[in-house]
């Protein structure tokens, strides 16, 4: 609860269309490298008119308790994602002969 | 004695510099949950913050200067509109977000002039705070300036409305570069830097943002003035009134 | 009824304790439910800007001022993370904004009381932000993802909330007769309202067993209510005040306060947009919207005129 807002019983809730509509500024993925030698990660989103704006509104809304020292932003329209099912990423699951641990080596041996 | 004052010239100089800025932040400050957008409320929650904050950076610069007892907190809220020294600008209030941004672009315009030459002066510590405080106005120009574009050459409506914000608060932006006994002193001194010299960049900066923005410079030939002998326009007494109630209803108390 | 493959990976992560993702299958009703419960969370924030920004002007001290800004655009902040998190659900943060406007969602009837003195903005700190940590903090653990990790966020920086305020009331607890009479007076008029924050008693709830099987909530409201109790009483008598309620006993044995009964037909009231301010503050925020029209409409048609100056030139 808290911030949760229970249904008064008998009124009706909304209907929502479930389709993203296209009113008001596009949103925009924001990245921030957090400090030098890291890499840029996705940290949420924002909505801008333009990139221009989407930097300084992400420097504005994301590091304002000094997150970053770097920005990018990426219409989320632009994002291409990836079909996440089992299928797509399962036949990696069973090479273990692709990481370290998988060939022992007597300990005499020393580093390898 | 009214603990509110300070005495030496430096300080004075220091505490004009103050005040715009608190001026300045209070009036951003009381447009928090107005703005057009979720993200343009957090621009100017930060804006706000920046300028309040090196105000009182200066107030307690000054505080400690000569052999006043005052604090940042007396120059901020026991002073009456006769003391306040910034300018008729910052001042002004703000009736939509076309107001906010033509007094922030204009006055952001004149700041970053002002803070890059005040890098320098003579007094490390002046010099220090603004070193720091031209980092943020510089940002403060580019966010401003960003809306004056957007805004100019937006939609129609919107190009009238930024055309009316800019012709109705030209009037404040002569007094940003005059000059008086004060700067004088501080030139001669080293501390400070004589307001005449930034009119011309200026003027340049902010013409080149207008033709950009499609909009007409005024040409107004009439300036108001008088914010720096405490000659103020009628709305710094309600400003005040409003933010040193709790002070002047609870006089001496810690908060 | 056929159960498809999506149905049964949905459940399969749920059991486990995995994070739903956008684009995962997930039932209408989890959707709904979540759309539901994130945008009225982020009309929360949105809305809770207005009590305290009601006090942003007339801070006492430099230092109080710049703190309260700061506090209120974290909220804006909040806000933000929320409505995007709802947006991967696939509803624009402009329906979102439009429903609430129309009065079709709702936000938190906590911040339709007044703001009447300094001392709120020190109680709305210990007891309000203090009551949405208790709550945010459960959520963390929420299924779905987006939710999950807003909460992890906005977590973070609400410690920093209910710290100064309770550093306000400090201050006040060590003041003059006046400022505690301020204080004392502040906490009698929020401390069941911050009660109520946490909603009908579970027997009363009637979303939260489906919300506790989706993993959507993961504790119940009235468990939360009596951990923020336990917690809260002894900040109260902290601070040399008391809590306004002549039943309120401490159990030795099982070592929780019990208070006494709610008011739910206040509850309700607000709820139902009877409150004290309900109407207030959406005419705030409606007139808000309404004002920036225009600026958003010329941030739009900037870009586009860009963007076909940059085609031109291509
Ligand atoms: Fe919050
Ligand atoms: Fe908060
Ligand atoms: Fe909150």
């Amino acid at each position: 609860m808290t911030y949760e807002v229970p249904d008064v019983p008998g009124e009706k809730t909304e209907e929502v269309s479930f389709s993203f509509d296209s009113r008001g500024w596009p949103l925009w993925e924001v990245f921030v490298r957090p400090k030098r030698g890291l890499n840029h990660a996705h940290v949420g989103s924002l909505h801008a008119a333009d990139a221009e704006t989407a930097v300084q509104n992400a420097r504005d809304s994301y590091t304002r308790r000094s997150e970053g020292v770097s920005i990018w932003v990426v219409p989320s329209t632009a994002i291409f994602a990836s079909d996440d099912s089992e299928s797509f990423f399962e036949p990696f699951a069973n090479k273990p002969y692709r990481h370290p641990t998988f060939y022992d080596i007597p300990p005499e041996v020393g580093q390898l | 004695m009214n603990t509110a004052t300070v005495t030496t010239p430096l300080a004075r100089y220091v505490v004009r510099l103050a005040d715009d800025n608190l001026i300045l932040g209070q009036r951003l400050a009381e447009y928090i949950s107005e703005a057009p957008e979720l993200e343009e409320d957090l621009a100017i929650g930060n804006l706000s913050l920046d300028h309040i904050g090196v105000a009182m950076h200066l107030y307690e610069y000054a505080a400690t200067l000569g052999d006043s007892s005052t604090t940042a907190d007396k120059l901020s809220f026991l002073r009456t509109e006769r003391e306040f020294t910034n300018v008729l600008l910052v001042e002004q209030p703000h009736a939509g977000f076309g107001d906010v941004i033509a007094r922030q672009f204009f006055f952001s315009a004149y700041q970053t002039l002002l803070w890059e030459a005040l890098a320098s002066s003579a007094d490390t510590i002046l010099a220090g705070i603004s070193a720091k405080a031209l980092k943020e106005s510089t940002y403060h120009l580019r966010h401003a300036a960003s809306w004056v574009v957007r805004l100019g050459d937006g939609t129609d409506e919107s190009h009238d409305r930024m055309q009316a914000a800019i012709d109705s608060l030209w009037r404040f932006t002569g007094e940003l570069f005059e000059s008086d006994d004060l700067c004088a002193e501080m030139v001669i001194s080293g501390a400070g830097t004589d307001p005449a010299a930034l009119q011309v960049p200026w003027d340049t900066k902010v013409a080149a943002v207008l033709r950009e923005a499609t909009l007409t410079r005024p040409t107004d030939p009439y300036q108001a003035t008088g914010g720096r002998t405490g000659m103020h326009t009628e709305h710094l007494g309600y400003m005040l009134a409003e933010m040193q109630w709790m002070q002047r209803t609870y006089p001496d108390m810690e908060w | 009824m056929q159960t498809t493959a999506g149905e049964v990976a949905f459940h399969e992560l749920i059991d486990a304790d995995e994070k739903i993702e956008p684009r995962d299958w997930m039932p209408d009703g989890y959707r709904k439910t979540l759309i539901r419960q994130i945008a009225q969370h982020a009309h929360s924030e949105v809305i809770g800007m207005q009590p305290e920004a009601n006090w942003i002007t007339r801070a006492p001290t430099l230092q109080r001022k710049m703190t309260l800004i700061a506090k209120v655009q974290d909220e804006a902040g909040h806000g933000l993370y929320l409505y995007s998190a709802a947006e991967t659900l696939g509803i624009s943060r402009d329906e979102m904004q439009q429903l609430l406007h129309e009065g079709k969602q709702k936000y938190s009837s906590i911040f339709n009381y007044p703001t009447l003195s300094w001392a709120d903005m020190g109680t709305i700190g210990w007891l309000v932000d203090g009551a949405a940590i208790v709550n945010q903090i459960a959520l963390q653990r929420t299924s779905y993802g987006p939710y999950a990790r807003a909460m992890v966020k906005i977590c973070k920086e609400e410690s920093f909330h209910a710290r100064q305020g309770y550093s306000i009331l400090l201050a006040l607890s060590r003041g003059t007769d006046e400022q505690r009479a301020m204080l004392q007076d502040s906490i009698n008029r929020w401390w069941w309202p911050a009660l109520m924050m946490f909603g009908p008693h579970d027997s009363d709830s009637a979303n939260t067993p489906q919300s506790i099987e989706w993993k959507i909530k993961r504790v119940t409201n009235d468990e939360l209510r009596q951990l923020y109790i336990d917690q809260t009483v002894p900040q109260a008598h902290y601070l040399g005040c008391t809590v306004p309620d002549p039943d309120l006993d401490f159990d030795v044995e099982t070592g929780h306060w019990s208070i006494g009964a709610i008011n739910w037909d206040e509850f309700w009231d607000t709820v139902k947009g009877n409150g004290r301010l309900n109407r207030e503050r959406i005419t705030h925020k409606v007139k808000a919207w309404d004002d920036g029209a225009w600026v958003r409409d010329a941030a739009t048609a900037y870009a586009h005129k860009q963007q076909t100056k940059l085609e031109k030139t291509a």
